[in-house]
Parts: structure tokens; C-alpha cells; sequence
């Protein structure tokens, strides 16, 4: 169960929102400018809302009338996102472990199979991210944030940076992912295909307000 | 063209002190570099103004100064003097000032790339767990390298031909404080010298070329490096 109910004013622009999610996959959709980004960079800690409450399974990650802020690095959320942010001096392989390697957990080889073989970027190990196309790349930075352990996974239009074709070759990724990740994803989109095929809900957003679900 | 052993004497002794400043400098750079690029604090400008300060002062100013509170009477150099350590008049004097001296180039070299370094790539670390130190020694360090390379080899090069400070605060004594530059200095004043300050200016020519042409080739690699990792 995620409860998110933020306010958050950047400049002229009004974000408010008050949504509770109970599904595996919810899709926030909405044109750009919505402030879908915005939203997840709340969830995520790298902005503080006004006020307001983020909780995600019965774990409060800000509440400003309990004065709880979790930083960013204590809250456990994956985000995939939108530019995707590989490390360019680590390979793949570090890429992928940073997450283990920043919390101190121990190695888990099956983990790290698991996940190589559900994004099948296992012959992508030892190559640098600029060598790698962006169909790839997406795919390596969804594995990165599987790894870290999240007990939430952010979504932001990963597919956008790729061509129609790219985008078919990654969506049944996404679907597995979807499947067999076995995390709750906030999936964030404006293309209306990529989240009928992915998303048990979708929630409407526009002009920093929730518009409508179905 | 072989060099006395005198001279030898202060050709080493001038790698030496440079050396053992900007090792001992870079620490604080780097952490005076970072809080300059990255935070905002009550008293920053003073800091900022303090640490470009021997850049602007005249040198013998810098080297008085260092004097009053290094010297032996000095408020910092008796009080360091209980440890044993005493600085005015000796070689770790002349590290001191030529550290003073190269900082703000060591400062200013690091700062930017401390400010051109991109911080999404820090909130990326962030949500997969990185705390604020782990996520400067594994993303914001490694990725400002070549910076503080370049701000090393500036202030190697400075502190090599360090004068006013020097010989302000610990003269120039031979084998002790005697450098390249203050070396040269006495030379020329000495009847017949000429031809040993030729030779040594020719030496400080070598070792200045060489250190530039270092930081260029790094500063190349680096160069196609970023551009290889924006394809």
C-alpha cells in the first residue's frame, strides 16, 4: 500500500496531490509539464514537499506533521530515471552492484542473475555505459535500481529516449519486470500503449492534480 | 653541461619542497574546493577571499605574514615549537610557503570541477542508497579527477618557482632553504656567476615545460574521455 499526499509549490506551478495505490503497477500518465517528474522526485526524496505524507508499506518516508523527512539515500526507492544516470567511469557489472556495495550487503550471486537474465544484460557486464546503445543502457539502469533493493521502484518514461522499434523490444522487459519483480512500480508515461500494457491502474495527472483513475 | 653538487642540491631540495607542498595542500583543497562549489555557509566569502588572498598580495607580504605566525616567536610557530617542530628557516618552512602560495591555484582548478561535475548523477547514487560520504568517495571524487589532477600540476608548478614567500620566511640557506629560484637569485649577484644561474634557469625552464606539458596531455585525455562518454 502507497500513500502519497503532497503539496509542493515550484515557482508559479502548484503540485497537489492525494493518491492511495494497492496495485503492483500503477501508471501515472499525463502530457508534459504535469508534473509526473516532479512527483516522483517527492516520493524519492530528492525534493521536499510543503507539506504533506508519503508512506509506502507502512513505512513513513516524510510526514511533516510527524516532522519525519527520510534523506533520499534511508528511503529504499529505485528510480529509473528519464536521462538515466549510469555511472561513466564504473562498467556495467559496478553499475549494477553499486546499490549492494553503498548499503553493505553481502554479495548475492543469484540475485545478480536473476535480475541479468530477466533485463538479459548478462554480455553486457564488462562494458563501459558510453559504449552501450540506449535500448541497453535503459535496461542496465533498471537492473541498477532492482538491485538496490527497493521496496519501491519510480519509472520515469524510460522508453522515451527510444525509437518505436527500440520501444518493442524493451516492453516485454518491462512487462517481466512487471510480472516477476516482484516490487510495486510507479510507472511514469504520457504514451497512452506503454501503460495499457503495463499498468493495473492509471492515474491522470495534469496541471499538478490528479484528473482521474481507471 | 653538468651541474655542481650545490646546484644538484637545490634542484632536489626545489622538487622536494614543491612535492611535499602539494601533497600537503591537496587534502585541504579538495575539502576548501568542495565547500566552496557545493555549499553555502555563514562566512563564505571571507573563506573565499582568504584562500585567492596570496594570489593578490605581494609575496613578501605573504612571507612576513607566515613569518609572524610561523616564526619561532610566532603564535602558531612557538606553539608548534612544544612539538618539536619548528619551521622558519628550514626546508619544511619553504613547503609551507610555497604550499601557501600554490593553494589558490590548486583551489580554483578543483572548485571547477567540483562545479561542472553534475549532481544528477550524486542523486542517482542517492536512491540506491549512497549516504553523502560514500557518494563523494565513489561518484563526485572519481569524476573531478582529472581537475584535481590539473590543479596539482598548476600548483606543483607554482610552488617550483616560489620566491618572495621563500625567502621572506626562511631565507635562502644553502642546502637547507636554498631553491632553484633563490639560488639563481644569489648567483647573479655573485661576480662570475652568470654562467651557474644560465645553467639553473635552464634546468627551472626543463621542469616548468615539462609539468605544463603534462597537464596539457591530461587535460587532452580528459577532454576525449567526456566526449566518448556523451555518444
Amino acid at each position: 500500500m502507497i500513500e502519497i499526499a503532497v503539496e509542493k509549490r515550484l515557482g508559479s506551478f502548484n503540485l497537489d496531490i492525494n493518491l492511495r495505490l494497492g496495485e503492483r503497477v500503477t501508471a501515472i500518465f499525463g502530457p508534459s509539464g504535469a508534473g509526473k517528474t516532479t512527483l516522483l522526485s517527492l516520493v524519492a526524496g530528492l525534493i521536499r514537499p510543503e507539506r504533506g505524507r508519503i508512506v509506502v508499506e507502512g513505512r513513513a518516508l516524510f510526514d511533516s506533521h510527524a516532522g519525519i523527512n527520510l534523506p533520499s539515500h534511508r528511503r529504499r526507492i529505485g528510480y529509473v530515471f528519464q536521462d538515466i544516470r549510469l555511472f561513466p567511469h564504473l562498467n556495467v557489472a559496478a553499475n549494477l552492484d553499486y546499490g549492494r556495495r553503498a548499503l553493505g550487503l553481502p554479495r548475492q550471486a543469484t540475485e545478480m542473475e536473476r535480475v541479468t537474465a530477466l533485463l538479459d544484460i548478462g554480455r553486457l557486464l564488462k562494458r563501459r555505459p558510453s559504449t552501450l546503445s540506449g535500448g541497453e543502457a535503459a535496461r542496465v539502469a533498471i537492473g541498477r535500481a532492482l538491485l538496490g533493493k527497493p521496496c519501491l521502484l519510480l519509472l520515469d518514461e524510460p522508453l522515451a529516449s527510444l525509437d518505436a522499434a527500440r520501444k518493442h523490444d524493451i516492453l516485454p522487459y518491462l512487462r517481466r519486470l512487471a510480472d516477476e519483480g516482484g516490487v510495486p512500480m510507479l510507472y511514469v508515461s504520457h504514451a497512452e500503449e506503454e501503460v495499457r500494457q503495463l499498468a493495473q491502474r492509471i492515474v491522470r495527472i495534469d496541471n499538478g492534480q490528479v484528473s482521474g483513475t481507471d | 653541461m653538468g651541474l655542481s653538487s650545490e646546484e644538484w642540491t637545490a634542484v632536489t631540495l626545489t622538487l622536494r619542497v614543491a612535492l611535499v607542498a602539494c601533497l600537503c595542500a591537496l587534502p585541504v583543497a579538495i575539502a576548501v574546493a568542495y565547500l566552496l562549489a557545493r555549499r553555502n555557509f555563514p562566512g563564505k566569502a571571507l573563506l573565499d577571499a582568504l584562500v585567492y588572498l596570496p594570489l593578490v598580495l605581494p609575496p613578501v607580504v605573504t612571507g612576513y605574514a607566515l613569518l609572524i605566525l610561523f616564526g619561532r616567536k610566532g603564535v602558531i610557530g612557538a606553539w608548534l615549537e612544544q612539538f618539536g617542530i619548528v619551521l622558519a628557516f628550514r626546508w619544511t618552512g619553504a613547503a609551507l610557503a610555497a604550499a601557501v602560495m600554490a593553494f589558490p591555484l590548486m583551489v580554483r582548478a578543483i572548485r571547477l570541477a567540483f562545479e561542472s561535475a553534475e549532481t544528477r548523477l550524486e542523486q542517482a547514487a542517492s536512491t540506491l542508497g549512497a549516504g553523502p560520504f560514500w557518494r563523494f568517495l565513489t561518484i563526485t571524487l572519481p569524476l573531478a579527477f582529472p581537475g584535481i589532477l590539473a590543479g596539482f600540476i598548476l600548483a606543483f608548478a607554482k610552488a617550483l618557482g616560489e620566491f618572495g614567500a621563500t625567502i621572506t620566511f626562511v631565507s635562502n640557506i644553502p642546502g637547507e632553504t636554498q631553491t632553484i629560484a633563490t639560488a639563481i637569485y644569489t648567483l647573479i649577484d655573485i661576480p662570475g656567476g652568470e654562467a651557474r644561474a644560465l645553467r639553473l634557469a635552464a634546468v627551472s625552464l626543463v621542469i616548468s615545460f615539462l609539468a605544463l606539458l603534462a597537464s596539457d596531455v591530461l587535460s587532452r585525455r580528459e577532454a576525449s574521455g567526456r566526449r566518448l562518454s556523451h555518444d
